[in-house]
């Protein structure tokens, strides 16, 4: 931070107390499995996945269930073995309490894995002699998404990638959220496996180097990457400072590289992709193992737990059979999926868990810290908290007052729902709730305009069609006209020529 | 089994809270003040408390008055404690022994016309307790300068708890016996007579106006400058209110003030009396850096505070009245909706016009 | 005194002559306004406004007989545009927007008259003599002319279900 950063206060974030310990530091736990699996269609960012098995249907562990449709989008595979019961809806984990489709599959408890596909018996195989494209392809028939929370579909990030030419791979092991730990089990029990992983995508890009960015709240799991990673000169451990969002990816990005992600630009446009590390250990398992995206580690903590700690969940385990196998130690006061900064709280614990569920907290009341709103005092704590360099104070007041043009001038959409603000606002005003309405009701207007452009399509059809009937009514009108006065015209003729012939047989 | 109830409307990320709430804040703000006010309780004795406790309880009295005209509910309001601060801060700066009524108007005015009309707390435009201060000053300049010099509430010939209540209640006996200037002024005073400031300040006497005991004629906020400027080192430790706004606006004083001292030491005071006369300190820790009515930006408050110092002395030297930081206030707080408009912060990703950086 | 009062005199005089000038070179001929508004709104001459088709309604709200906020169909969207258009500022705190419905087949009821489908403005009804018609979610607009029209009453409006793609966050209550 230079000294001009420092006169003007242009530091960014903050420092929450994180809480990750000691839930961060008790050994990973396996869940048992339930006996019914409830797997949404939509557990990616882009189109729901497409069912392509039926009620009855047999399935084993891993078998493809949905597939991708279009191209942004991403297969789902059967958590266990068992039979589909329902391919119908199932609640999203998600604060509206609305459903998603999703497939519902009774477990036979044999928890049997399906012939892995792609994978010959050579124990010599080496998947660095694969091009890379068909790494890609195997990360996107796995089903593997980011793991980070915006569970963007992995494989077609790489291959965006693959476009823009990228030399260097961010790996984000930031994980700035309070609570949460899921990223620091899979850095220190898989560090090996989260290493390969990343060989694999430096593969699959092209990206000459990996920068491994990990706050330094967490030296466990910096020490067993290093250990890792040591054998690579191209894998990079760079522990960075812990401040949230340190894990946002832009921030990570300028951490690591003292750049900036232009606002109408991507890193991937400087040569730059990053991944989570919980990513890059999916991709290691799709890849060496050919075995999809079927569960992932979810931490479990926050004061109502009465076993905080890291566990293993098979995607689509409801929360409530979490909660059963675990257990409360009191009555949560809210029950959040994802970390405290900006997961979701659910509208009940039957919602299953997703590709994209880092963690499961049961908030007390004390720690949820519930209070009223009350009027903003302009203290500007939450201008020196953003992390962008906004002014929530009077983006919300412009909100407030459904003045959504203006909140965009002062850049809404750069907004990128930290929930800094909201955290150090004395006033406990909801800003992250204001900027949520103002964006879905902006976009709800695009659509509205959207759809009131098609209606004008559709009139101008419609007055196009009744014009083209009208024409061909009449045009058939003259033509039967016409027809008729060609008949009654040979009619008269035939009769005229029979007269004639009467008259000449008669003449004759 | 336990459900949870479901919660209608859904609450928002984040769940999780810094902590500190508006209360706290505004508690933490009377802390700081507390100590100064405590020695200038006891430097000028009961007057001074009756009248702290009128102007407080004035100003309490003028938010639950305007928030039932509105037909809102006062209580809530009235804890978060911004309206017990204002009238304790305009408390602060009146002549300690001013008659009751002094008071009671003042804090009126300060949340009836300086906040509540405006929509309450976070709205108004201007400083409450300096509008009502400047109000008072306007309406009633006489009661406003009758300074009185120090007398401990344990020296001879202090009033007690009741002969305090008469001087509040029905004005100090033989007030010119009493009176006493406060040394800006003084400073004045002697200069548009003609005596330049070398002969109406020599040593002894400048010294003892600046004791750092503060035990000068002056208001309580004057005369504990160094208390004052303790706790407001104090708050900037706390994180309350940040080192932009003081520093720029005492250097905004100081600066000229030393350009103008070295340049005719006969005619202008020196940048030491400046800084710890009249209200500058107070100015400088305490109201200007009020957040409803400041910038929202480092670099805005830094721009405002030089302004606030600026015209404190340039009020003080060329104005007409010996103190100005009531008025300089007041002034930048008209430019604070332009500041913010002017110096927002960069965007990320963007150059400081709003527009993407290159790709 | 008399400068004063001249020199006044002639300023005014001046000005006004510039005003007149003005006035007569960058006059505008009619009202191009109607036509903008107009290629705003949906374009479906519902009369769910109450005036007669989409430019009745334009016309109607720039002469100032009828609010921004009249086209039901067009909703807080399009009362906002028009009201940018013509310059006002306008308050859709009061404006119910229900929320966008449009009309449905119970299909048990339905005769196969085909009157509906003469009356929809956007072609979205699909159907043909004696069988069971459909309207096409995506085409429909919510206009209700259909609604009048069937003589059992199986056509009905129903608001559109929210999606978690639609879905908003609601404002926050206000302190």
């Amino acid at each position: 931070m230079g000294i001009l950063d420092r006169i003007f206060g242009n530091h960014w974030g903050i420092h929450p107390d994180d809480r990750k310990r000691p839930a961060a530091d008790l050994p990973l736990r396996r869940l048992p499995l339930p006996s019914h699996l409830y797997v949404p269609l939509q557990q990616h960012i882009g189109a729901p996945a497409r069912p392509i098995v039926l009620v009855g249907q047999k399935v084993l562990k891993g078998e493809l269930i949905a597939e991708a449709q279009g191209a942004t989008s991403a297969a789902i595979h059967a958590p266990s073995s068992g039979t589909i019961t329902a391919v119908g809806e199932i609640t999203a984990p998600h604060a509206s309490g609305l459903p998603v489709p999703g497939i519902t599959i009774e477990c036979d408890g044999e928890d049997r894995w399906i012939e892995a596909a792609d994978i010959p018996d050579d124990p010599a195989f080496d998947p660095f002699s694969l091009e890379p494209a068909e790494i890609s392809r195997r990360i996107g028939a796995a089903g593997v998404v980011g793991m980070g929370g915006a569970t963007f579909p992995s494989a077609l990030k790489l291959n965006i990638g693959k476009k823009t030419g990228i030399t260097t791979l961010i790996i984000n092991g930031g994980e700035c959220e309070p609570y949460l730990s899921c990223d620091d089990r899979v850095m220190r029990d898989f560090a090996a496996e989260a290493v390969d992983g990343i060989r694999l995508m430096l593969h699959a890009t092209g990206a000459k180097e990996a920068l491994v960015g990990i706050e330094d709240n967490k030296p466990e799991a910096i020490a067993t990457m290093q250990q890792a990673a040591a054998g690579f000169p191209e894998i990079r451990i760079c522990p960075v400072p812990a401040r949230y969002p340190m894990g946002s990816e832009k921030h990570l990005f300028s951490a690591l590289t003292g750049k900036e992600v232009p606002a109408d630009g991507r890193t991937t446009d400087l040569g730059v992709l990053v991944h989570n590390v919980g990513t890059a250990a999916a991709v290691h398992t799709a890849i060496r193992h050919g075995r999809p995206l079927v569960e992932r580690i979810v931490t479990l903590n926050g004061g109502a737990w009465r076993a905080p700690g890291n566990v293993v969940a098979p995607i689509g385990m409801l929360v409530s059979d979490i909660i059963a196998a675990t257990e409360f130690k009191e009555q949560p006061a809210r029950l959040i999926m994802g970390g405290p900064m900006m997961g979701t709280l659910l509208p009940s614990e039957f919602v299953p868990v997703v590709k994209g569920s880092s963690g499961l907290l049961a908030l007390t009341a004390e720690e949820a810290a519930d209070g009223e709103a009350q009027p903003c005092i302009r203290c500007s704590s939450c201008v020196r908290a953003c992390p962008v360099g906004l002014l929530p104070l009077e983006m919300s007041a412009r909100i407030r007052n459904e003045d959504y043009a203006g909140a965009v001038d002062l850049g809404l959409k750069d907004c990128i729902a930290c929930g800094c603000c909201a955290y150090v606002c004395p006033s406990r005003i909801p800003l992250v709730q204001y900027f949520g309405h103002a964006k879905g009701e902006l976009a709800a207007r695009d659509r509205a305009k959207l759809r009131n452009d098609a209606t004008k399509r559709l009139v101008a059809a419609r007055a196009e069609r009744l014009e083209r009937e009208a024409k061909e009514k009449a045009e058939a009108a003259a033509r039967r006209k016409a027809e008729r006065a060609k008949q009654k015209a040979a009619e008269a003729a035939a009769a005229a020529a029979s007269a004639d012939t009467s008259g000449a047989e008669t003449t004759a | 089994m336990n459900t949870l109830a479901t919660t209608s409307p859904p609450i928002a990320s984040p769940h999780a809270h810094g902590g500190a709430g508006v209360s706290v804040v505004m508690l933490k703000v009377m802390a700081a003040l507390a100590p100064a006010t405590l020695y200038g309780f006891w430097l000028y004795g009961w007057p001074a408390i009756h009248l702290w406790f009128i102007t407080v309880f004035a100003a309490l009295l003028g938010e639950a008055f305007s928030l039932r005209l509105a037909g809102r509910r006062a209580r809530p309001v009235l804890l978060d404690g911004s309206a017990l601060l204002t009238g304790w801060l305009l408390a602060l700066s009146l002549p300690p022994w001013a008659p009751w009524w002094l008071g009671a108007v003042g804090g009126l005015f300060a949340t009836i016309v300086g906040k509540q009309v405006f929509g309450g707390i976070g709205q108004n435009l201007f400083n409450p307790a300096m509008v009502a201060r400047v109000a008072l000053l306007i309406s009633f300049p006489v009661a406003m300068t009758a300074w009185v010099a120090p007398l401990p509430l344990t020296a001879a010939g202090a009033p007690g708890f009741l002969d305090g209540l008469m001087i509040t209640l029905t004005g100090v006996p033989n007030l010119d016996a009493i009176s006493s200037a406060s040394l800006l002024g003084h400073a004045k005073a002697e200069l548009s007579r003609g005596v330049d400031l070398l002969q109406s300040l020599s040593a002894d006497h400048l010294g003892q106006y600046l004791s750092f005991t503060g035990a000068r004629p002056g208001s309580m906020g004057e005369t504990a400058g160094l208390l004052i400027a303790a706790g407001g080192i104090a708050m900037i430790a706390m994180g309350i209110i940040s080192w932009h706004i003081p520093l720029a606006m005492l250097a905004g004083i100081a600066i000229p003030a030393a350009i103008g001292h070295a340049v005719d030491p006969a005619r202008y005071l020196d940048a030491t009396t400046h800084v710890l006369s009249g209200a500058a300190l107070l100015g400088a820790f305490f109201i200007a850096t009020d957040y409803v009515t400041s910038p929202n930006t480092r670099a805005g408050q830094l721009v405002f505070g030089l302004g606030c110092g600026f015209l404190t002395y340039v009020i003080r030297t060329w104005g007409g009245y010996p103190e100005g930081v009531a008025f300089a206030v007041l002034l930048m707080n008209t430019l604070t909706p332009a500041i913010d408009r002017l110096v927002k912060p960069r965007i990320y990703g963007r150059n400081r016009k709003g527009a993407s950086l290159p790709l | 005194m008399i400068a004063a009062v001249l020199s006044l005199t002639l300023l005014g005089i001046a000005l006004g002559l510039g005003l007149g000038v003005a006035a007569k070179k960058f006059a505008v001929e009619g009202n191009p306004l109607v036509d903008e508004l107009t290629a705003l709104m949906p374009g479906t001459n519902c009369g769910q406004c109450g005036f007669p088709g989409c430019s009745g309604a334009a016309t109607a709200v720039v002469e100032g007989r009828a609010a921004p906020t009249c086209c039901p169909p067009g909703g807080k969207a399009l009362a906002s545009e028009l009201a940018e258009k013509l310059g006002l500022s306008l308050d859709l705190s009061g404006m119910v927007d229900e929320g966008p419905k449009i009309a449905y087949v119970s299909e048990e009821i339905c005769i196969g008259c085909c009157r509906c489908i003469k009356v929809c403005p956007t072609d979205a009804i699909l159907g043909a003599a004696k069988q069971i018609h459909n309207v096409i979610r995506e085409a429909c607009t919510g206009c209700a002319a259909c609604i009048d029209r069937c003589p059992t009453e199986a056509m009905v409006m129903k608001p559109v279900p929210v999606t978690l793609q639609h879905w908003v966050w609601p404002k926050p209550a206000l302190v």
